[in-house]
């Protein structure tokens, strides 16, 4: 289970420009929870990623996984428990490592970065068999440097490199909104079958209305800083895109953009 | 062939100096200054020992452990204290020039007198015609043994986190790995490295100066650079290798400069003249990152 209890997050404390973000923020998300998180920019959808990964301090509160309280803890120490995909398909790979390295390196996570060779060429069938089921040929181009490859193509590889070792959380940063539209079908598609393959909780932001509605148990709507709607279960299946459009669209007349 | 043997011999040296740069420069996208220190340092450690009686072949892993040292000196300066990395080696660098004459005792030591690894007992036993080539064959051999020891190193799991860490700090964290402490370990091989050449250079030739650092990072990078640009075509060859023949050209350019009659007065601004027509022409250029 992952809470964050009364969440301060104030940017630029301390300047004219200091603005409050999250003031008395709750959340508590069960295991093995798919959600979806939608907003407007701005309204702290990222900051909420970072806040949990701890890419960003706190002003106040504290971020809890399992009982434990995390909050002091490093961004790259909590990243043991969790795959994350950022929006930028660069972000998950090594652009001057070939794909087989990519790989290697990924399924190496969570044990020591030792003086044994990286590349176990007897894993490399392994490795192949997992690129073949993304359709996009990359099981052909094992000694290719990713930096040659397509956003898409990247993006594919960065989410099977997140989550190819056991880790429990997968933080999912509008990981498709830089794909054009037949790529992130595809990304999505993965996606759903990865998060229901390995049980992981995940927690995925995105502009995209139908794939919030499509995907994940729960949804929630942010808008400045506060939860606006939170449906899960029952709810969550009945809702359509043209309801959450509606709701969309009223929140953004009430401030005005 | 004298001319030759001496291009070859600084040559290989460059290569051991070259090959550290490479880490810095090149893996981790580090302009690591302290280079410009750590190579006098190794040469001080060297004359220092050498003067006071210890066997020349210990001088190869103190001079490795002292530059270990500076560089995670400047590594801890850079990630923990948080100083720009440029400032990071330029402090070490202003720092380490204090602690060189401390170490050496003066401003210049010369070791004519003493036992080197290329002048011993044991070399001039041999033939005098043999004598001449121990040197180079010396130099090559470590030379090359530090190019395949980084080879392998390159390829080892802590390898590729320092190759990541260079290409893409994000994915470091994400590994769940701190990629501050890989830049540290970086800047300490590296450094270590550079170190080991002074070390070589001051038993090659002799003497030590505190001054024989200016320049350093400038010979290397010219190194690093004329080695995988020029060659950059040649992808048979591995970049470490590029790096060896890169230094050895680079010394060739500057012993042919000087053979037809440049003024040793004009050598630093026709390396740099040189090393400005290399990055410009090779394209070398401030790269825009190549993500998505």
């Amino acid at each position: 289970m992952l809470e964050l209890r009364s969440i301060l997050k104030i940017y630029q404390g301390g300047t004219v420009n200091e603005t409050c973000l999250f003031d008395d923020f709750n959340l508590t998300i069960p295991d093995r929870q798919f959600v979806c998180v939608v907003g407007s920019n701005g309204s702290g959808k990222t900051s909420l990623l970072n806040i949990i990964c701890g890419s960003i301090p706190i002003d106040e509160g504290c971020v809890i996984v399992g009982g434990k309280n995390i909050t002091p803890m490093p961004e790259y120490k909590r990243h043991r428990r969790i795959g994350r995909v950022y929006q930028d398909p660069g972000k998950g790979t090594c652009p001057s490592m070939t794909i087989l390295e990519n790989m290697s390196m990924a399924d190496n996570k969570g044990k020591p970065f030792n003086l044994l060779p990286c590349v176990n060429r007897r894993k490399t069938e392994e490795y192949r068999a997992m690129l073949a089921q993304l359709g996009l040929g990359l099981e052909d181009k094992m000694g290719v440097q990713v930096g040659s490859l397509s956003g898409g193509q990247r993006q594919a590889m960065a989410l099977l490199m997140s989550t190819m070792t056991p880790i429990e959380f997968l933080i999912l940063d509008e990981h498709t909104a830089a794909l054009d539209p037949k790529t992130a079908e595809v990304i999505m598609q993965l996606t759903g079958r990865i998060v229901a393959e390995k049980q992981l909780t995940t927690i995925m932001v995105t502009h995209n209305l139908r794939y919030a509605v499509e995907y994940g148990d729960r949804l929630l709507m942010m808008h400045q800083g506060h939860i606006e709607m939170d449906l899960a279960g029952e709810d969550k299946r009945r809702l359509q895109v043209a309801d959450l459009l509606t709701r969309f669209n009223e929140i953004s007349i009430e401030c005005g953009n | 062939m004298a001319l030759l043997l001496s291009v070859l011999e600084q040559g290989f040296i460059y290569t051991i100096l070259a090959l550290g740069v490479y880490i810095t420069f090149r893996i981790l996208d580090f302009p690591d200054m302290s280079v410009d220190a750590t190579f006098p340092l190794g040469a001080a450690v060297t004359a220092m020992m050498i003067s006071k009686g210890f066997h020349p072949l210990l001088t190869l892993p103190a001079s490795l452990i002292a530059g270990a040292l500076a560089g995670a000196l400047t590594g801890f300066i850079h990630v923990k204290l948080h100083v720009r990395d440029l400032l990071a080696g330029i402090i070490v660098m202003t720092g380490l020039y204090s602690v060189n004459l401390h170490i050496a005792g003066s401003a210049n030591v010369q070791l004519f007198l003493y036992n080197t690894m290329f002048k011993n007992p044991a070399v001039s036993a041999l033939p005098y015609e043999v004598q001449t080539y121990v040197p180079v064959a010396l130099i090559a051999l470590l030379a090359f043994a530090v190019k395949f020891a980084m080879d392998a190193y390159l390829a080892t799991r802590s390898g590729f986190l320092l190759r990541a860490t260079g290409d893409n700090p994000t994915l470091v964290a994400s590994l769940a790995k701190d990629s501050g402490k890989v830049k540290i370990l970086g800047l300490s091989i590296a450094n270590a490295l550079v170190a080991l050449a002074g070390c070589v250079m001051c038993q090659h030739q002799r003497y030590f100066d505190v001054s024989m650092g200016t320049g350093t990072l400038v010979i290397a990078v010219a190194s690093v650079i004329i080695g995988t640009r020029l060659l950059s075509g040649l992808r048979f060859l591995g970049a470490t290798l590029a790096v060896v023949i890169g230094s050895v050209i680079y010394k060739a350019c500057v012993a042919l400069a000087l053979e037809l009659g440049l003024s040793p007065f004009d050598l630093k601004l026709v390396t740099a003249a040189l090393l400005l027509a290399i990055i410009v022409l090779g394209g070398n250029r401030k790269k825009v990152k190549r993500h998505a």
